[in-house]
């Protein structure tokens, strides 16, 4: 179904339905996450994603038009380039362990530590939350910085424009 | 969309529990899934949801352009806050443990707060974007 939707994004020219299909997408993702029990990451997903993307989305929509621009010339050479990443990040995934093979590193370095730990360490019982917020909290801040930083260069950069359109006018 | 009698009521009577949830994804992160990015994040959607119903200066009545500003950077500074708090009290950056007499307990308020911190940064942050995006076409 995530195929389907995939190739429905790539053919599809008007772009308003490319960004219903994209929340389509992201919904599909999320039901993925929560069958691999990854239910913190799948409420981002379905949040972040399908919900506030969308919106955004559809409000750059309103800004510049609902139809995709034919290209100017068939795009031979980033197809390639593309393709030769993908086989590289599919070859690089031959490497990995094998999907839930208990012995493989990152299940044997710092994680029976905190799955076994954790409640006793920080008395909170969801370790995903006592990792997110106490073990890798150094982590978490860089992450607000981050969200902090998109804020403040799209506050400077359409304040920017909107001050430079009124001087033009 | 401002004259639609069936959208307004139901977000008059949605938006309020979508606020709720949440405050509950927020403080029950510690027992189920959830946590502060979720949270901003969905307390930003609530607001989003009624700034497409009543329309854009009717939410920037309600949430003025300063306090998303100021929410902007406030999360980010309590997060440092926290941060400096544990090297204050003698331990290393954001080091909870020193936060509370009994270890187990400066650990709880540490994430607390550190949470909340996320949650005003991620909302004030998502909501800005909205904001500046959907202002864009009207007065630019």
């Amino acid at each position: 179904m995530m195929a389907a939707t995939v190739f429905a994004i790539i053919v599809q020219r008007n772009l308003f339905s490319v960004v219903v299909l994209a929340g389509v997408y992201s919904f599909l993702m999320a039901t993925v996450l929560v069958a691999l029990d990854a239910v913190d990451v799948a409420m981002t997903e379905a949040s972040v994603g399908a919900g506030i993307s969308t919106v955004l989305l559809l409000g750059a929509l309103y800004l510049c038009g609902g139809e995709e621009a034919k290209p100017m010339q068939r795009a031979w050479l980033p197809l390639a380039v593309t393709l030769v990443i993908a086989g590289a990040l599919v070859y690089g995934t031959l490497g990995l362990p094998a999907f839930s093979d208990p012995l493989a590193p990152i299940h044997t370095h710092v994680v029976p530590r905190y799955l076994g730990q954790a409640l006793a360490e920080t008395g909170v019982p969801n370790v995903v939350t006592a990792v997110l917020a106490s073990y890798r909290g150094y982590d978490t801040l860089g992450e607000t910085v981050v969200v902090f930083t998109a804020g403040i260069g799209v506050i400077a950069l359409l304040r920017r424009a909107r001050r430079a359109s009124k001087g033009a006018e | 969309m401002k004259r639609e009698p069936v959208l307004r009521v139901v977000g008059k009577l949605l938006i309020p529990y979508m606020l709720m949830f949440a405050l509950y994804v927020q403080f029950h992160g510690d027992y189920g899934p959830g946590g502060g990015f979720q949270a901003g994040v969905i307390t930003a959607a609530a607001i989003i949801f009624y700034a497409l119903i009543f329309g854009l200066p009717a939410a920037r009545r309600l949430v003025p352009d300063a306090v998303v500003e100021t929410m902007v950077a406030l999360g980010a500074f309590l997060y440092m806050a926290v941060g400096f708090a544990g090297l204050l009290l003698g331990g290393n950056f954001l080091d909870y443990f020193v936060l509370d007499r009994d270890p187990v307990a400066g650990q709880h308020r540490g994430i607390f707060w550190v949470e909340i911190g996320v949650l005003i940064t991620v909302s004030g942050v998502m909501l800005k974007i909205f904001y500046m995006f959907a202002g864009r076409g009207r007065e630019g």
